[in-house]
């Protein structure tokens, strides 16, 4: 396939080209480079095309060597989040331009370990606040499949960079959603592991008790296989839990039949868009033709979720990002006394979201509403994880919607704060429980992918990709974005 | 307790060591009252016997030991910074001499 412009879509099928000599790693990054460069949706913040092709070309030689690694030689894409040594890192931030980190994270030497290819680095939210894409300092992305409509965000150029196949798959953070939304508005699917599975080690801070690293891809089986390579305890991340490596494709063929998924009864709230709802009562249908039994659950905090989320994340928020003073690094503007520095450089430095989040943050945890807020929103978060719990002792996955719209228009909710955040009701609780979510598509409305999410208890990634791909043969693959 | 003034956004910002013009904190107070107005029906919960969850890992502190490792270099530590003298981080005067 030497003049093909087209990519693999799935890591399997990469590997089986490399293997059969009809590809080489060096022509799948050349390929992917130009995919890239030639982005019309601002997916992309930088193509670090040399660094690919060194990468590719020490793919090369371990292909022809015999190494059987699964990811060797794949291209991929990585969410300006995430630390890349030598390569810029902005968390999409004017506060972090032109920052060269001088290590990488640990889930980027985990890949380069892997062998696969960096292609470059996409765009986001910025500080990955955000769930529309738009809060990026350096423009929104658009989605691939309406360019007139917001791809999801925060790792809105992660999900595009999938849809549109410029790369095989990519990282994104998720920390109430990040990942699996916009991989439910771009129509691919994305997983957000369970906490402690992998390192946040060199991944810019947003919200420690919630932030996980995750793949995107056009299949769960790329998905699954990202994950073998990026789980596993870190010495550099304490929060990683030492647990032995498995492999999570061993039920990728099983099917649901005799498999028990819980159906959460608010996830099914008014306000969700009809055709969304119709999307999912239909794969709720497909699942049970296909042996699983539904069953009804009730998880009576999730109403309280939204509330939880929007005390503990800003508040992490503003002891984590305290730390852009305009010392060490990133911007500086200078006042005429050092604490008139700091207040310039963060007020110059920082978007809106950003700035209102912090406030809201340092509101959260101040002297007189600590109890109030802080300290009341962590018991709450308490009761939404044992109503978890107790829902896993009965069930083997849920099942919900993944967002309760579709892609919404650029500008549409830009300056409702409330309503924006919203988007994330039905993901946000899975990360104030640490568990493993994935998102799948599951049909379309009015044109418009919807998402389909699985939720799996804590450590249970394999079975989550058993029902996930199990879906995924049901619904059949989405087609390339444009 | 969600009532929110233009003067706590300003005190808060001042806190959070943020610079904002007067136009971001009317924004900002109108669209921090609602999400706190939001916020606020937490309160509706009851928590007497509920213990806080600061972190869903069931480990407390993980030891590791004292070994000596190397650094970074200094050459990459400063590689970014704003300012630079010898090998510090350069920055305003802190403390006037008296």
């Amino acid at each position: 396939m030497t003049s093909a412009s087209a990519l693999p879509r799935t890591a399997a099928e990469a590997g089986a080209l490399l293997r059969r000599r009809e590809t080489t790693a060096l022509e799948l990054a050349e390929l992917a480079i130009a995919r890239a460069g030639a982005d019309q949706y601002n997916a992309w913040l930088r193509v670090s095309a040399d660094h690919a092709r060194a990468q590719a070309r020490a793919a090369d030689e371990r292909l022809k060597a015999g190494d059987g690694s699964p990811l060797l030689g794949v291209p991929w894409a990585c969410k300006d989040i995430i630390g890349t040594k030598d390569i810029e890192t902005t968390a999409g931030s004017r506060i972090l331009e032109g920052y060269v980190p001088p290590y990488s994270a640990t889930v980027v030497e985990r890949l380069d370990r892997a062998g696969a290819v960096m292609i470059g680095k996409t765009n986001l939210d910025e500080f990955a606040m955000g769930s529309s894409n738009e809060n990026s300092a350096f423009g929104p992305v658009r989605n691939p499949r309406d360019p007139a409509r917001v791809p999801g965000g925060s790792s809105g150029g992660s999900a595009v960079a999938v849809a549109t196949g410029e790369v095989v798959f990519s990282l994104g953070t998720d920390t109430g959603g990040s990942i699996r939304q916009p991989a439910a508005l771009c129509g691919v699917t994305g997983m957000k592991p369970t906490y402690g599975r992998v390192s946040r080690y060199g991944v810019v801070a947003f919200a420690s008790s919630l932030d996980q690293v995750g793949p995107f891809a056009v299949d769960v089986e790329t998905c699954a296989l990202v994950c073998e390579a990026l789980f596993g305890a870190d010495p550099n991340d304490a929060t990683t839990m030492p647990l032995p490596a498995e492999s999570l494709r061993t039920g990728l063929r099983d099917g649901v039949k005799g498999m028990r998924l819980g159906v959460p009864r608010e996830y099914f709230v008014e306000g969700m868009e009809p055709g969304v709802e119709r999307a999912v009562r239909g794969a709720l249908k497909d699942l049970e033709r296909e042996g699983a039994e539904l069953v009804d659950v009730s998880l009576p905090s999730t109403d309280h979720g939204l509330a939880v989320y929007y005390i503990i994340q800003p508040a992490e928020a503003s002891a984590n990002l305290a730390r852009y003073d305009g010392v060490r690094y990133g911007l500086r503007v200078a006042g005429p006394d050092l604490n008139e520095t700091y207040r310039r450089t963060r007020g110059q430095g920082f978007g809106p979201e950003v700035k209102r989040r912090l406030i809201l943050g340092t509101y959260a945890l101040s002297a007189g509403y600590y109890d109030a807020y802080y300290s009341k929103a962590q018991k709450v978060r308490t009761l939404i994880k044992r109503e978890f719990d107790e829902a896993f002792k009965r069930v083997d996955a849920l099942v919900t919607p993944t967002s309760p719209s579709v892609a919404f228009p650029i500008g549409a909710k830009v300056n409702d704060p409330l309503t924006m955040y919203l988007n994330d009701a039905f993901t946000l609780p899975v990360n104030i429980a640490g568990l493993p979510g994935i998102s799948v598509p599951c049909g379309t409305s009015d044109g418009l992918p919807v998402g389909l999410q699985f939720i799996a208890g804590s450590y249970q990634e394999a079975t989550l990709f058993r029902v996930a791909a199990a879906y995924e043969r049901i619904a059949g693959p989405m087609e390339v974005a444009a | 307790m969600s009532t929110l003034d233009r003067s706590v956004v300003e005190k808060v910002a001042g806190l959070a060591r943020i610079a904002l013009s007067p136009d971001e904190v009317d924004r900002f107070t109108a669209q921090l009252s609602v999400v706190l107005g939001a916020v606020d029906r937490l309160r509706e919960v009851d928590t007497s016997a509920i213990p806080p969850t600061a972190s869903v890992l069931p480990v407390d502190n993980v030891m590791r030991d004292d070994v000596v490792r190397p650094s970074l270099p200094l050459e990459e530590v400063f590689r970014n910074a704003p300012s630079r003298d010898g090998d510090h981080f350069r920055v305003q005067t802190v403390l006037e001499e008296r």
